[in-house]
């Protein structure tokens, strides 16, 4: 097995390219996680009849199943069903953010239920509106805690949106797989993608690992 | 000012309070005292809206607490209505509760700016004057991480005199105070009892302070009153054989 230098140069810009898009995917695909998973939390914390028991079965149903399953269900039977057609990497930032939302909800619960009762009974007794209970009392202490698990889910998101080549979204991994289609060689494209998920993600973590730290002394 | 009619309060097959009817006039200093679990801090969090009563009727100033009339029957209050009575009702707790996420002045302008709509400079107005009267001028722009729990009992006491409340409610607010902090909350609590005409239901195991500020002392037992009397024929000659027993278990301590 050899290693062909020029290959790996050649398939560098490509790559990038690609991993643009794995990068946009993953911030927006996390933006709408947080934002989608906060109101999970918040409306089963506040125990809405029906509603409340409504979200705790999607998230239950979404948290066990396939990520790959439900990018199709979405692709090929909820848009279809909705009539509009949006891009494949639509479809990638929607999945991406509603299947993290559900762990990032149950990330957001426990923040929540850490926040002591002592800080319901004393917003209650000041007669705090209900929204300001959330925004100005509980969710400040809550959500601080609860930052590290939510950067962690960011990584693994990372790290799973090679998995929507299968509706066409041309990522890293796609790039890769176009470069060796076209030269026939297989081992650069595929050992540099690799390289760059590795060059985003372990930096990443590290940053994750210093913010538990300093969530660590809150 | 306060009146309960016939509360029953039960946590699943334990009654807490059986029955219960007392009546506390405007102005009135009321202290319960009684061995723990006896349901006096029960009391408080039912006229504070965060318990329901199983059974009978709490008054606030006239006006029923736990249920209002819908046509001809009257039917558990809703959280619209307990939130109107709840403005008229301060409660200071035992573990301060301050929010750690602001500063001394915002814990204490929070709720006259988002409850009763004042605005931020008359509720910061407010608020100083407050602090002043708590003695911690100087402590504004601390964070309650900051300050003594003594300090923060005190703050506890401004934020819920923020609200201007008809009633206030002191749950062993120097229970979980060191010994040597416990003179100065109380001595800011007497002030204000003797300066304002806010009604107070406080319990305590402060006999000392109970006896200085009460105009009347109610002692519980198994959630029912059993004695109700003036402080000094109560700590000096109780008449009932359970207070007996009590106040010489916790006097005889000290």
């Amino acid at each position: 097995m050899d290693w062909d230098w020029e290959n790996a140069r050649d398939s560098l810009p490509l790559l990038l390219e690609g991993l643009l898009v794995t990068v946009e995917l993953t911030l927006l695909g996390s933006a709408l996680a947080y934002l989608l998973g906060l109101v999970f939390a918040m409306i089963r914390e506040a125990r809405i009849p029906v509603l409340s028991q409504l979200i705790y079965l999607f998230v239950e149903l979404v948290r066990s199943t396939p990520l790959l399953i439900q990018v199709f269900v979405i692709f090929w039977l909820l848009w279809p069903a909705l009539d509009i057609k949006p891009s494949a990497f639509w479809t990638g930032v929607v999945a991406l953010g509603i299947h993290y939302a559900t762990y990032t909800s149950e990330a957001y619960r426990a923040g929540i239920q850490a926040v002591p009762k002592g800080q319901w009974e004393a917003a209650t007794a000041l007669s705090l509106p209900r929204g300001r209970v959330w925004t100005g009392v509980i969710l400040p202490q809550a959500v601080p805690r609860v930052l590290p698990a939510l950067g962690n889910y960011m990584i693994s998101m990372f790290k799973e949106t090679p998995l929507l080549l299968a509706i066409g979204v041309v990522d890293v991994l796609a790039r890769a797989k176009e470069q060796g289609a076209e030269t026939f060689r297989v081992i650069e494209p595929y050992t540099l993608a690799g390289l760059l998920f590795l060059l985003v993600s372990y930096p990443s973590s590290i940053l994750v690992r210093r913010l538990e730290r300093r969530v660590g002394h809150l | 000012m306060i009146r309960f009619d016939g509360v029953v309060k039960k946590f699943g097959d334990h009654v807490v309070l059986r029955e219960l009817d007392f009546t506390v006039s405007p102005g009135e200093f009321v202290t319960l005292i009684g061995p723990s679990g006896s349901g006096k801090t029960t009391i408080l969090r039912l006229l504070m809206t965060l318990e329901r009563v199983n059974d009978g009727r709490i008054y606030v100033d006239g006006e029923c607490l736990t249920h209002t009339s819908k046509g001809d029957k009257t039917v558990p209050a809703n959280e619209k209505h307990l939130r109107e009575m709840r403005k008229r009702i301060g409660m200071v707790f035992q573990q301060f509760n301050l929010f750690p996420n602001m500063n001394v002045l915002q814990n204490i302008t929070e709720a006259p700016v988002r409850s009763l709509g004042l605005s931020k400079g008359e509720a910061e107005a407010r608020a100083i004057d407050l602090l002043d009267m708590v003695g911690l001028s100087d402590k504004a722009k601390a964070h309650p991480s900051q300050l003594s729990g003594g300090q923060q009992q005190r703050v506890a006491i401004a934020r819920a005199l923020a609200m201007r409340p008809e009633v206030l409610l002191l749950d062993e607010v120097t229970s979980a105070l060191d010994p040597e902090l416990v003179a100065g909350v109380l001595r800011v609590l007497k002030e204000i009892a003797t300066t304002t005409d806010i009604t107070f239901l406080c319990v305590t195991h402060e006999m000392q302070f109970a006896r200085d500020v009460s105009d009347r002392v109610m002692m519980f037992d198994q959630g029912q009153v059993i004695e109700d009397a003036a402080p000094e024929k109560l700590f000096t000659e109780p008449e009932h054989p359970r207070t007996r027993e009590f106040l010489h278990a916790v006097l005889d301590r000290a």
